[in-house]
C-alpha cells in the first residue's frame, strides 16, 4: 500500500510537477478551443454539401466521410507530421494537429449535422421560402437552429471525444496536458504526474459525461 | 526526372515497399488480433455490467456508474500510458500488447454498458410487469422479452462506437507496440523514406473501410423507428 501511494500519489512529486502539468492543462484548453470550432466548420461544410442531391456530389462526399471514419486519427496525424516533410512541407506539430482534426472530426460533425438537417420537415423550408427568405437565409435562420437542437446530445458527445482526442498532440510534441505530464514523469521516474493528468481530465470531463448519459437515456426512453 | 516521378519515388517507392512489406503484414496481424480481443472482451464485459445493473442493487450500481463514467471521461491514450508506465511501479508489469488491450477493452466496456443499459431501460416497464405476471422468472423475462428488443436498438450506436474505439489500436504505437503504425514508423526512420507509412495507411483502410461501409448499411437497417 505504502509503495503504491509512493509511486502513484507522491505528494512531493505532485507539488513539483504541478506547474508543468497546469501549463499543459492551459494548452489543452487552448487546443480544444481551436480544434472544436475547426471540426464544426468542417462538418458544416460537409453537411451543407450533402444537401446537394446530385450523385456527382453525393458519392464523393460519402467516400470522403467513410475514409475518415475508417482512418485512425493518430495515423492521419503521423502521416502529416512524418510524411509531409518528405514532400518539402514541414508544418510542425501544432499545425498538423489542426489539419488532422479539421479532416477527422469534421467528418464526424458532418454526419451529425447532416442527420440534424434531414430531421427538419421539408414543409418548413417551403414555408420559409414562400415568405420570401432566400435559400441561404432559410438554412441559417430556420433549418440550422432546429437541426442543431435536434442533435445536441450527439454534438456534445462528439465534442467530448474531440477534447479527449487532443491528447494525441502529445505524440507530435504539442505541449498539452498528457505531453507535459509525460515530461514530468520522465524527469522524476515516477508515474504521479500521469495520475495528475488523468485526475484533471476526469474532473473536467465527468460533468459532461453525466449530462450526456442523462440526455441519451431520455432520448432512448422516448422510443421503445 | 519530372516532379510527378519524384513524388512517386518518394511516397510509393517500389524497392522500399517490397523490403518492408513483411513488417507491415506482421503489424497487420497484431492489429487484427488486438482488435478482435478488444471487441469480444469489451462488448462482453459491457453486456455483463448492464445485466448486473438491471438487478438494481444500489451500491453495486453506483460502482458500475462510476467505473463507466471514469472510462468515458479519460482519453484512451492517457489510460494506455498510465497502465504501461504506471503498473510496473506496483510490481505487475504489462506488455505493450496487454496494456493496449486492457485499456481499450475497458473503454469499450464503458461505452457498451451505457448503450446496453439505455437499450434495456427503453423497454417499457409494462412489458416487464406483463411478462412477470404470466409466470416468467426475472431471468426469463430478461432473456426472452427485454433483451431481444433492447439489443436491436443498440446495434447501430454500438457498431459506430466499436469502430471508433478499435481504430485506437494505433495508439499502441506510443508504448512501442509493433502494430501497423509502429512497424510503419520504424520502417520510415530506417529507410528514410515515407513509403512504409503509405503502406500502413493502406493497411488501415483495407481493414476498416469495409467495416465502416457495413456499419452504414447496419445503421439504415436497424435505424430507430421514430
Amino acid at each position: 500500500m505504502e509503495e503504491i501511494v509512493q509511486s502513484f500519489f507522491n505528494a512531493e512529486i505532485a507539488r513539483a510537477a504541478m506547474p508543468i502539468v497546469l501549463a499543459g492543462l492551459l494548452n489543452t484548453v487552448l487546443l480544444s478551443l481551436l480544434v472544436v470550432p475547426l471540426g464544426v466548420i468542417g462538418g458544416l461544410i460537409l453537411a451543407l454539401l450533402a444537401q446537394v442531391k446530385s450523385p456527382a456530389v453525393r458519392w464523393p462526399l460519402m467516400g470522403w466521410v467513410d475514409f475518415f471514419r475508417a482512418f485512425p486519427p493518430l495515423v492521419l496525424l503521423i502521416l502529416l507530421f512524418a510524411g509531409l516533410p518528405f514532400a518539402g512541407l514541414e508544418l510542425g506539430g501544432f499545425a498538423c494537429v489542426a489539419i488532422a482534426f479539421f479532416l477527422n472530426t469534421g467528418a464526424y460533425y458532418g454526419e451529425i449535422l447532416r442527420a440534424g438537417i434531414e430531421s427538419i420537415p421539408r414543409g418548413q423550408v417551403e414555408a420559409a421560402r414562400s415568405t420570401g427568405l432566400s435559400g441561404m437565409q432559410t438554412m441559417t435562420w430556420v433549418v440550422l437552429p432546429q437541426a442543431v437542437r435536434n442533435v445536441l446530445p450527439d454534438l456534445l458527445s462528439n465534442t467530448l471525444e474531440v477534447v479527449k482526442l487532443t491528447s494525441l498532440g502529445s505524440v507530435v510534441a504539442v505541449p498539452e496536458l498528457l505531453f507535459q505530464a509525460r515530461q514530468a514523469q520522465s524527469v522524476t521516474y515516477n508515474p504521479t504526474p500521469i495520475v495528475m493528468a488523468a485526475v484533471i481530465y476526469f474532473l473536467i470531463l465527468w460533468p459532461v459525461v453525466r449530462l450526456l448519459s442523462r440526455l441519451e437515456n431520455r432520448a432512448l426512453a422516448g422510443r421503445g | 526526372m519530372s516532379a510527378w516521378e519524384h513524388f512517386l519515388r518518394t511516397f510509393f517507392n517500389a524497392e522500399v515497399m517490397a523490403k518492408y512489406l513483411p513488417d507491415i503484414l506482421r503489424g497487420t496481424v497484431v492489429t487484427v488480433e488486438l482488435a478482435a480481443l478488444i471487441v469480444v472482451s469489451g462488448i462482453g464485459a459491457g453486456l455483463l455490467l448492464a445485466l448486473i445493473r438491471s438487478l438494481a442493487i444500489r451500491p453495486v450500481n453506483w460502482l458500475i456508474i462510476f467505473v463507466v463514467d471514469l472510462f468515458r471521461s479519460l482519453p484512451p491514450l492517457v489510460i494506455i500510458v498510465l497502465v504501461y508506465f504506471g503498473l510496473p511501479s506496483t510490481g505487475i508489469s504489462a506488455s505493450a500488447f496487454v496494456s493496449t488491450w486492457l485499456s481499450l477493452a475497458l473503454v469499450l466496456m464503458a461505452f457498451a454498458e451505457e448503450i446496453f443499459w439505455a437499450g434495456i431501460t427503453s423497454v417499457a416497464r409494462g412489458q416487464w410487469e406483463a411478462a412477470r405476471s404470466t409466470g416468467l422468472s426475472f431471468g426469463q423475462t430478461l432473456i426472452h422479452v427485454v433483451l431481444p428488443q433492447a439489443l436491436r436498438l443498440t446495434v447501430a450506436p454500438l457498431t459506430n462506437r466499436t469502430i471508433a474505439i478499435t481504430k485506437g489500436t494505433a495508439l499502441g504505437t506510443v508504448v512501442a507496440l509493433h502494430e501497423i503504425l509502429g512497424m510503419a514508423s520504424s520502417a520510415v526512420s530506417n529507410s528514410y523514406n515515407p513509403s512504409p507509412l503509405m503502406m500502413g495507411a493502406a493497411a488501415y483502410l483495407v481493414l476498416f473501410l469495409p467495416v465502416v461501409v457495413a456499419a452504414r448499411w447496419i445503421e439504415s437497417r436497424f435505424a430507430w423507428k421514430r
